[in-house]
């Protein structure tokens, strides 16, 4: 294996870890929160967080770039105060891959908390303890599933994830090249061995975490429904 | 104990399966005692409840119970459910799946101690059971998990929803008399949603008829419900199940609480204001029932 492949394949593991890393903590408390919710443009803020599963990634890709652009107020004034640019980097393709796992991590979760009975939660409250305690002892507990569905799902699409990376990041050999990418680079150069030792591995990676996925909630699906 | 007499004031615009309903309550529930919420399906017994619990919030009104207001809409005062110190039984029990029996008890605890949930295991024949999650119980063991879970918070006040409604005559008697049993050992003004004549009767000492969201009928079960005027020994209740025309006279067939059949001659003008489904008394005087030792 030479550096060059390690490397990429290190960074690609690091922008799917971090990424998820950061969903979880993102996403718990904004499934708990559009689970329950009562304001009327739910279905709007549904439907912002669902986007990125039907718009193609170079829209989002280009409204990133678009962003993060120092001709921008938000990119200039990141450039000008934490002399920070996104564009074409490692921090900018992982601020954009979380915008774009965002439903994958969320949507489990939501689904899995509307899916418990209300009387759960209530019967908690009524118990005597707070939200915080109900959400990590009585809710959390009882969507395992959705967790683990949640948190493989969002680990798999960003690890496979391409078209967004290729608009923010390009193809930048220890900063933004990830497998993905490196695919169609060898295949561009005709290299095609290169091609399918990254194509293997993304392909096994994908078949094992989809095979937990199942297994878990095949376990978990006589459990689930008392 | 005076001041632990609930005040009930209320009003709450309520959506049911038969259009939008005003639930207009008043009433007061004297402390200590076991009380029945009697009345058909969508008559807002269930809303009541939850609106004692603190889980749903009254459009207006005023709820005290004792000196402490629960609930005042001009003073915009509402108490959430963690702090009202109670309990609901719920009528799905709402047991956490993914506790034991013994951790679904002491998750209710206030403070922790192991001696209070092994003496409401023991007192529930739940000992056994205590390493099991909820989903391999019977429906009566996950009854009596959800009410002993209810009394491990040490509630002031117990709300049970329809406790018994899902399981079956043999069961419900057994654990009627585990309910009376706890009211009596424990004290704790308790509140139950009921739809069962027989049940109301067994329990409770007060009984709040509840028709089309108000409160139409309150008191005994006995003055509520049995016509004073009747001096009969032997009263059954249950409801009319047919009405058969033979000759001139009519048999009328009463089913009671406990699924006993009971066929009952009737006039003409007996009949006038009675129809299938009606809740009826059959009663009888002293010299008339014949005894008869069961085999």
């Amino acid at each position: 294996m030479d550096a060059q492949f390690a490397q990429t394949l290190w960074l690609t593991l690091k922008l799917a870890v971090s990424t998820t890393i950061i969903l979880v903590l993102i996403g718990l408390p904004f499934a708990y929160w559009l689970a329950y919710t009562k304001v009327r443009i739910k279905p709007l803020i549904e439907a912002l967080v669902s986007m990125p599963m039907v718009l193609p990634p170079s829209v989002i890709g280009y409204y990133m770039l678009v962003i993060y652009s120092p001709r921008n107020w938000f990119g200039d004034w990141l450039g000008r105060i934490f002399d920070v640019r996104l564009a074409f980097s490692f921090e900018g393709v992982l601020i954009a891959s979380v915008i774009f796992s965002l439903p994958f991590m969320v949507q489990p979760l939501h689904n899995g908390l509307r899916a418990l009975p209300d009387s759960l939660r209530e019967a908690s409250y009524t118990l005597g303890k707070s939200k915080m305690i109900t959400f990590f002892k009585v809710l959390l507990p009882n969507i395992k599933p959705s967790v683990i569905t949640a948190v493989a799902l969002t680990f798999a699409h960003s690890i496979g994830e391409f078209g967004i990376v290729l608009m923010v990041g390009g193809n930048m050999p220890g900063e933004t090249r990830v497998a993905s990418i490196a695919i169609y680079d060898e295949v561009q150069a005709l290299n095609f061995e290169a091609a399918n030792q990254y194509a293997l591995i993304l392909f096994l990676i994908s078949l094992i975490l989809l095979t937990t996925i199942y297994s878990v909630n095949k376990k978990y699906d006589t459990w689930r429904m008392m | 104990m005076a001041n632990d007499v609930i005040f009930i004031d209320v009003e709450k615009r309520m959506l049911t399966a038969n259009g939008p309903m005003n639930l207009v309550i008043q009433a007061t529930i004297p402390a200590g005692e076991l009380v029945a919420l009697f009345g058909e399906s969508g008559a807002g017994k269930t809303t009541l409840l939850r609106i004692l619990a603190g889980l749903v919030i009254p459009d207006k009104g005023l709820i005290r119970f004792g000196n402490t207001v629960w609930f005042d809409s001009a003073k915009q005062i509402n108490i959430v459910p963690q702090q009202r110190n109670i309990s609901l039984m719920f009528q799905d029990y709402a047991l956490f799946p993914n506790m034991t029996v013994e951790q679904n008890i002491q998750f209710a605890q206030p403070e922790k101690n192991q001696s209070a949930p092994n003496e409401l295991m023991e007192m529930f024949g739940l000992s056994e059971f205590r390493k099991r999650k909820p989903n391999g119980l019977s429906g009566g063991q996950k009854q009596r998990v959800a009410l002993a879970r209810a009394l491990a918070r040490k509630p002031q006040l117990l709300l049970l929803d329809e406790p018994l409604s899902a399981l079956d005559a043999e069961m419900r008697i057994t654990l009627q008399d585990e309910i009376v049993q706890a009211h009596k050992l424990l004290g704790v003004t308790t509140i139950m949603v009921s739809h069962d004549l027989n049940e109301v009767f067994r329990l409770a000492s007060q009984v709040l008829c509840l028709e089309n969201g108000t409160i139409t009928r309150t008191g005994k079960p006995e003055d509520v419900f049995l016509d004073n005027s009747i001096s009969g020994k032997v009263q059954i209740t249950g409801q009319i199940a047919r009405i058969e025309k033979q000759d001139t006279i009519y048999v009328v067939t009463v089913i009671s609480g406990n699924n006993q059949i009971i066929k009952v001659i009737a006039f003409e003008n007996d009949l006038e204001n009675l129809k299938i489904g009606d809740r009826v008394m059959v009663f009888s005087k002293a010299f008339n029932p014949i005894i008869s030792k069961l085999r």
